[in-house]
């Protein structure tokens, strides 16, 4: 019997994985261009501080010290995401708010410096180099399904998809149903008439910065503990990537960005998996040039009206 | 004072949020195990600042407010012809009266300007923020090391074909992107410029991969090599011609001769092209597209003009880059490039010409000078890109523009200012 169809599974399994991490980044894009419409070039920074945030904090509770391992994981987790929720909260004070309302490309150059400020503020912090993540998660799943080839699952990639899975599922729901999420839903619509109406317009800006900085964060734990290695500079290319799941999916759009960020890391899997794995970069760039040509609003985005 | 009190509190709490898992708790490596080491005297340092600063922001306010940051003097006009005459005059002789590590870092800087005036025509004149320049660059310096590696060409013939080669990058990715809307084209630009360095570096079989191209040549003079030894036999260099003894010191200001020559060309080229139609037309195209499409104006069109021009005199440099470095290898065309190009560009003032020449040199010369600061190097800069779009987006020197406007008693009055919307 042929291994072409196991094979298949354990790739559609690698690119779920490494979607759901774009995915977890992406809506952080998502939401704040939705909200003011600015590209966060930043935001890849903040997951890779939250990758940062998990180690420190594991460095921290020890490798020994005998706590169980779901608790250890937790707590990274947490400290993580409130840490990198200060960063997104401080970020946008700090960088983007002074320069609200300027033209467009104000706020992105904005975004651009603040970007390399991080990355630099880290590497200053903690080095430049690689730093090794202890193996937390070992051990894998093995399916066998009559063939030579046998399906690998890790538990830490499972974990992965559980957990994004989990909070897409929380996130809508936040989103839908809570006092905070109608808010913001009602600024994407319109922040003037939002404002209007009695919303606190900047408490939703902010809201939605340590929203998005929460995800990332939890993303980058995540690849974190799965990879075992991380250096100051990996927010760049996975910031790019996860935009591009972004605008695949339409940007502005929560469900987009799920979407969006599923189908790159299942497009860069299958092109690394059956092309080159040196292409797999080019190919989500190309990806991105191709939607931004053919379909700029993306997958699941509305069309921009553009008034004079 | 209890409101600012608490702000400052607050404050500081968030900077200690914020510098503790990274300056606070220091992971070291050591052999395989990651240790930690505490610093928090770094914390309560920073906390303290920031309370400082926050606490005191009303009282130092104050003094600032009334103070105006220096403008640009007024371009020279008639009778103040010989001011550039004389700058140039200066910048032609220096040379061979300075040291030979200055004359090499004033020629780093003459690249920049030149790359800023390229960047200038497509970020400044017409508005288009393009984070892929340094993929033209790069395509320019690797048509001069392929064109060597393969065919043999000197620096000369490999010139024009360099601009040519990156303009033709230019024309060919700006075709499709251009009506794409400002951020959007940013981020295409940018997935470019990263698109042409992954190849450079995958195509290995004819860029050399991540060790790229050695041993280019540097440019001859009127066909005589400036070398200690002809390469061909028979050959005569540079140096036996004029009779003097070899020194490679004359290389050094000869490049940096070059390099001059080129960067005025750029300023003179680009200088004349914003007083054409066609750079009237970049302007008005920066300041409203839609009114401009509705007076008939072919948007993709004009926008098309400036990005292949920029990307020519990227390529110029990246030439000029490849043949004074001897090598190129794709490490030097990273993002960071770009936005340092662009930079340079913002620092000095969208569209104004002397506000790129002063961020270039700026921007060469201080982490030249101050080399005991190089980790903070990357630090400031972003800080200072930063800065700079909330308190100066103009640039240092913003560009002026030449306009009439009614003086007190009612009578027009010549003069100069930054137009309206000179950020884009």
């Amino acid at each position: 019997m042929s291994d072409i169809l196991p094979q298949l599974l354990q790739q559609l399994f690698n690119g779920l994985s490494l979607g759901a991490i774009y995915a977890l980044i992406a809506i952080g894009y998502t939401m704040v261009y939705g909200i003011i419409g600015m590209i966060n070039f930043a935001h890849g920074e903040i997951y890779m501080i939250g990758a940062y945030v998990g180690l420190v904090t594991l460095t921290a509770i020890g490798t020994q010290s005998g706590l169980p391992l779901p608790l250890v994981v937790a707590a990274m987790l947490v400290v993580a995401v409130a840490v990198t929720g200060v960063y997104g909260y401080t970020v946008e004070r700090v960088a983007y708010r002074p320069v609200r309302g300027s033209p467009r490309l104000v706020a992105l150059i904005s975004a651009i410096g603040m970007s390399i400020f991080l990355q630099n503020w880290v590497a200053l912090g903690q080095g430049a180099r690689d730093m090794a993540v202890p193996n937390l998660i070992s051990g894998a799943v093995q399916l066998h399904l009559g063939t030579d080839f046998d399906v690998t699952v890790p538990y830490s990639r499972l974990m992965i998809i559980l957990v994004t899975v989990a909070l897409m599922v929380a996130l809508t729901f936040y989103i839908r149903y809570s006092r905070l999420g109608r808010a913001s839903r009602a600024c994407s619509q319109d922040m003037q008439m939002a404002g209007l109406l009695g919303i606190d317009t900047n408490k939703v800006v902010s809201f939605t910065f340590v929203l998005g900085a929460m995800l990332a964060a939890v993303g980058g734990v995540l690849i974190a503990i799965t990879i075992g290695k991380l250096n100051p500079f990996i927010g760049f290319i996975a910031g790019i990537k996860a935009f591009t799941a972004a605008v695949l999916g339409g940007i502005g759009s929560i469900p987009g960005a799920m979407l969006g960020g599923v189908l790159l890391g299942l497009a860069e899997t299958f092109a690394a998996a059956y092309l080159s794995s040196q292409y797999k970069d080019i190919v989500a760039f190309l990806l991105l040039v191709l939607i931004l040509l053919f379909r700029p609003t993306g997958l699941l985005g509305k069309p921009e009206v553009e008034k004079v | 004072m209890a409101n600012s009190l608490r702000n400052a509190l607050m404050a500081a709490v968030l900077t200690a949020v914020i510098v503790t898992p990274v300056f606070g708790l220091q992971l070291v490596r050591q052999g395989a195990r990651t240790l930690m080491e505490p610093r928090w005297d770094l914390v309560a340092l920073a906390c303290a600042a920031v309370f400082a600063f926050q606490l005191l922001r009303p009282w130092l306010a104050r003094p600032f407010a009334g103070l105006k940051l220096p403008t640009l003097p007024a371009a020279p006009t008639g009778g103040r012809r010989w001011v550039p005459a004389l700058l140039i005059a200066a910048a032609v002789v220096w040379p061979f009266f300075g040291g030979r590590s200055e004359v090499d870092i004033a020629t780093l800087v003459l690249i920049y300007v030149m790359l800023g005036l390229g960047l200038n025509i497509v970020v400044g004149f017409a508005g288009l923020l393009d984070l892929g320049f340094v993929g033209f660059y790069a395509v320019g310096a690797y048509t001069y090391a392929l064109l060597y590696h393969w065919a043999g060409w000197g620096f000369w013939e490999a010139l024009p074909l360099s601009g040519a080669m990156a303009a033709l990058f230019g024309f060919v990715l700006g075709f499709p992107v251009l009506r794409l809307r400002g951020d959007y084209l940013a981020i295409v630009t940018l997935g470019f410029g990263e698109i042409i360095r992954l190849l450079l570096i995958n195509l290995n079989w004819a860029t050399g991969g991540p060790d790229g191209i050695s041993g280019i040549p540097k440019p001859s003079v009127f066909g005589f090599e400036m070398a200690r030894r002809a390469s061909t036999e028979g050959g005569t260099t540079f140096h036996d011609l004029m009779g003097w003894t070899f020194n490679t010191q004359h290389m050094v200001v000869y490049l940096y001769l070059m390099a001059l020559a080129l960067a005025l060309v750029t300023l003179f080229v680009s200088n004349r092209l914003i007083r054409m139609p066609v750079g009237r037309a970049w302007e008005a195209l920066r300041e409203d597209e839609i009114a401009c499409r509705s007076l008939g104006l072919n948007p993709t069109r004009i926008k098309l003009s400036a990005f292949t021009l920029g990307a020519m005199f990227a390529g110029f440099g990246g030439a000029f880059f490849a043949a004074r470095q001897g090598l190129v290898n794709p490490e030097s065309f990273t993002f960071i490039e770009s936005a340092l190009i662009l930079a340079i560009v913002v620092l000095g003032g969208m569209g104004s010409q002397m506000g790129v020449i002063l961020a270039a040199i700026l921007l060469t010369v201080l982490p030249e000078v101050a080399r005991e600061f190089a980790e903070y190097r990357m630090l400031l800069f972003g800080l200072v890109m930063v800065l700079m779009m909330m308190w100066r987006p103009q640039g240092l020197l913003p560009m002026k523009r030449p306009h009439v406007e009614l003086g007190p008693g009612g009578q027009a009055r010549e003069g100069e200012s930054a137009p309206a919307g000179a950020v884009p």
